[in-house]
């Protein structure tokens, strides 16, 4: 079947398996690669976009489910400034990444976590970003990257 | 000023959260183009014969471009410790995932359709899915040794040995598989050139490690092998060199004439990859009621899984068997036993976190036996700061250590006293939610392979400079860390400095990253070749400043004459300019260097439903002294959250038919957010004399110490209601189970 998403303010088309899944479409035929696949069960969370603004998990959406929408991932994110996005700023200044894997998926989860509750408490970030897994940092800092973010205090 | 020791951001990071990194599955090189997709099949089944193998379906199937069996391996055969190992399993499969094909087709898609119609017909066999079965030895995973047991050492023991103890304990304590699991699993890419050289992209931690193993596979030169490593989405030990896998693709891609890549599926990644720990300690532990140890054994059991690919695991265990603590008296042993299970090998601490965790368990035992607080019972043990370099009694060089002051450390930051005062109330009041305090003190190995590393530093024309390691990050931000080291000796600034590795072309001799190693031998390395540039330099500045080789001097990036600081200064490029400034070393001094630490975790149990919830967890880790604090902290979150999860959620299960039953991210338990409470760190830098930094590695240090700690903690929060000990990990049921037992028995 044919298909037509909004990638980053892009549109892609193309002719893909009825079973073709978002997260593939987004990776081979975009040729954006930063989302990254790291399950085959929706368990980690690195697959992670935003689909209409809403983070979705791109393993479990198929690309026809995504047609004629809107889809950003971690290269289409930008500051006001055009620059970088507070979280990805937020994320380097508080070390919130060390093999950079779950990152994508963890930086879109967050915008999302902000977007529907700019203040968080830490608890409440924990609560938010269960569905994203990290084997790297213990996820303090990306707490803290997620506080530093919202313009809350972190906890060095 | 020096930045070394300040806090500064990774340079690894840009590239990371703009555009994501480059892992082997987005590489879009020119050499890959046309690449055939891989997958292999594997078995389902625990232990079988293979009666046939029929691919004739598979073959039919769309995209299709070939299917191969052991039948088509034209590869030697290799040795896996003292058996043989197949490439692709042709005759016999001994564990669940172990390769028997290996299908290629055009599209990706395509794999799974085709992986399936592969007709493998296997005939049982009667399945050792345990440590006990294999000890058992009714079934045989080998003919030619006649045994399960690979591998014995030591076991001579003085039935004397504890006859002067007014207490002795013995208790057999599980250190459960786990698996390492990266988020990035593993993947490959290959490609053979017109030159007849291969070339593979590896997501590995050690691509020299790996080209030598892929080339004795494929029976070539490792000339003809170029292995480079794009980013790596995390190793944790699991992907040290090169696993069977990567060897088999090259010889596909060679047969099939089309290069290859290859990524797994997690699944597929829970059952394949080598898993850790695995080992069954039995404890033996005696001493006076004042307190003192005078005798501890240690007898390993390591299950090494279907291949033992990795039997220094149970030797290393029992290296460090004794920890932090002078005793007497002390006896060790290990066995290694081959089971119907994924074969184990390095798993962050590889060794260590298991010789810890039974020290730390047996000192527990022993504190609650003679009624001490644990914190005291260890004061009275450890080895003392007078007594370094110590050298105990399982042959362990230990170069420097302040264990007591560790401990007081986490104690004071803890609140230690406010703690066990808390405890106790919620006991005298019958709180149903129970505390529990659990101290672990450690000392662990870096550098222990006691093998070298290679650096070279190189003087750009422009005065930039470009080095490059033979350590290999994958996570660890030693880019960052090599680069304030040189910044700071070289007085080049940092966006000034490139720092390179993972291509065997570039960097043909080198060790790698593993055992926490990188930074005391590759960082030494560095050092070195940066110091034999300056001097080149300085002979070089001196013609230009007309002065003595031997008057000049470096300073605020340039040369200048010594006490003349009008002279000058003659810039890097300047000197550059000259003639080539590069220096090509190998830091070989490198002996292994003992980092150490203490950790203090709290816990709340639930005592009506066993669940556990970590409160607290206190850490002071000292390797030394710290290159920069943003990374080495990160080291230390990271180790944590993998420790801690040992403790209370992750095993690799299998029942009784060797069937994995945790073999996707649903049932294997990942901690989570909510799960992990924030860190405390307690800083703490006791220098080594090994090297020329003064530092030793932090990789692993607090996975080792915080398994134990929380561990303890549990047990802890269950002791006024009789439990002694419980094995990990400590899932709700098995703690209501261990509440249940101990009110029967009361």
């Amino acid at each position: 079947m044919k298909v037509s998403i909004e990638i980053n303010g892009r549109t892609v088309t193309g002719e893909v398996e009825d079973r073709t899944l978002l997260v593939h479409f987004v990776r081979e035929r975009a040729g954006l690669t930063a989302t990254n696949v790291g399950c085959d069960t929706t368990s980690c969370g690195a697959c992670t976009v935003l689909l209409d603004g809403e983070s979705v998990k791109s393993c479990t959406v198929l690309a026809a489910q995504a047609d004629g929408h809107a889809v950003t991932t971690l290269e289409g994110l930008r500051g006001d400034d055009g620059g970088l996005h507070p979280l990805q700023r937020a994320f380097r200044e508080e070390h919130g990444l060390q093999c950079g894997f779950c990152t994508p998926g963890m930086i879109m989860a967050s915008v999302s976590l902000l977007a529907h509750n700019p203040r968080p408490t830490r608890q409440q970030v924990r609560d938010g970003l269960e569905g994203n897994l990290c084997r790297c940092t213990g996820y303090h800092n990306i707490v803290n990257a997620v506080m530093n973010a919202s313009g809350q205090e972190v906890q060095r | 000023m020096s930045i070394v020791g300040t806090r500064v951001v990774r340079i690894e990071d840009q590239q990371l959260i703009t555009q994501g990194g480059t892992y082997v599955e987005d590489l879009r090189a020119e050499a890959l183009t046309g690449a055939v997709h891989a997958m292999f099949v594997r078995s389902p089944i625990a232990h079988a014969r293979i009666a046939s193998i029929d691919t004739s379906a598979a073959l039919a199937a769309p995209g299709v471009v070939a299917v191969y069996t052991a039948a088509d391996l034209d590869l030697a055969p290799r040795r896996t410790g003292p058996v043989v190992e197949p490439w692709l399993a042709g005759e016999v499969v001994r564990y669940v995932g172990e390769p028997v094909a290996l299908v290629l087709t055009a599209e990706r898609y395509q794999l799974a359709d085709a992986a399936e119609l592969v007709d493998v017909d296997y005939e049982p066999l009667q399945v050792v899915a345990s440590i006990d079965g294999a000890l058992a030895g009714e079934t045989l995973l080998f003919p030619e040794p006649g045994t399960n047991v690979l591998q014995t050492t030591g076991g001579e023991f003085d039935d004397r040995a504890f006859d002067d103890c007014e207490v002795v304990l013995t208790r057999t304590i599980v250190n459960q598989r786990v698996a390492p699991a990266p988020l990035e699993v593993r993947g490959a890419a290959c490609a053979w050139g017109a030159d007849g050289r291969l070339t593979l992209w590896l997501s590995t931690q050690n691509a020299q490690i790996a080209r030598s193993t892929v080339a004795k596979g494929l029976g070539v030169r490792s000339a003809d092998v170029r292995v480079i490593t794009p980013d790596v989405g995390g190793g944790f030990g699991a992907k040290i060199g090169a696993d069977p896998e990567p060897v088999v693709l090259g010889w596909a891609a060679k047969r099939a004439g089309r290069p290859v890549r290859w990524t797994e599926t997690r699944s597929e990644n829970l059952v394949a990859m080598t898993h850790g720990r695995a080992q069954q300690n039995t404890v033996t532990i005696g001493g006076r009621r004042d307190g003192t140890v005078l005798a501890f054994r240690l007898e390993v059991v390591q299950d090494a899984g279907a291949y033992p690919r990795a039997l220094f695991l149970p030797t290393l265990t029992e290296l460090m068997a004794t920890g932090v603590y002078h005793f007497p008296k002390v006896e060790t042993s290990s066995r290694a036993v081959v089971t119907n299970t994924t074969p184990v090998a390095a798993y962050r601490g590889a060794g260590r976190p298991e010789a810890t965790a039974a020290i730390e368990r047996a000192m527990d035992l022993f504190a609650a036996e003679i009624g001490m607080d644990p914190a005291q019972v260890r004061r009275v043990n450890f080895i003392r700061p007078e007594e370094f370099p110590y050298t105990s009694p399982t042959g362990a060089s230990y170069d420097t250590g302040e264990y007591v002051q560790a401990l007081d450390r986490v104690l004071a930051a803890g609140g230690y006293a406010g703690l066990r005062a808390e405890q106790a109330r919620r006991r005298e009041t019958g709180d149903p939610v129970a505390l529990g305090l659990g101290i672990a003190a450690y000392v662990e190995i870096t550098g222990g392979d006691s093998g070298g590393e290679s650096g070279r530093v190189l003087i750009n024309p422009d005065g930039s400079v470009t080095a490059w390691t033979g350590s290999s990050p994958h996570g660890q931000g030693l880019d960052s860390t090599l680069a304030m080291l040189l910044s700071d000796q070289l007085g080049v600034p940092m966006d000034k400095i490139t720092i390179r590795h993972g291509d065997t072309d570039e960097v043909p001799r080198a060790v790698g990253t593993f055992g926490s190693r990188s930074l005391q031998l590759g960082g030494s390395a560095l050092r070195q070749a940066a110091d034999e540039v300056i001097e080149q330099a300085r002979a070089l500045a001196a013609d230009l400043l007309e002065a003595s080789a031997d008057d000049v001097e470096l300073a605020d990036g340039g040369f200048r004459v010594r006490g003349a600081p009008a002279s000058g200064p003659v810039t890097w490029a300047q000197v550059a300019g000259q003639a080539e400034l590069t220096a090509d070393v190998w830091f070989g001094e490198g002996t292994p260097t003992f980092p150490f630490g203490a950790h203090l975790a709290v816990v709340e149990v639930d005592t009506l439903t066993g669940k556990v919830v970590l409160k607290r967890i206190i850490a002071c880790d000292d390797a030394g002294p710290v290159v920069n604090p943003l990374t080495f902290q990160g080291q230390r979150h990271g180790g944590l959250g993998q420790g801690v999860a040992q403790a209370l959620l992750e095993v690799m299960n299998y029942d009784a038919d060797g069937n994995p039953t945790t073999a996707t991210l649903a049932d294997y338990s990942f901690i989570t957010a909510p799960e992990l409470p924030d860190f405390e760190l307690v800083e703490s830098e006791t220098p080594t004399t090994r090297n020329l930094l003064g530092v030793k590695g932090i990789g692993e240090a607090a996975t080792i110490g915080s398994t134990p700690a929380v561990h303890n903690a549990v047990v802890d929060a269950l002791s006024h209601l009789g439990v002694r000990h419980l094995d990990m990990p400590a899932t709700p049921l098995r703690v209501w189970q261990a509440i249940t037992d101990a009110r029967k028995a009361n």
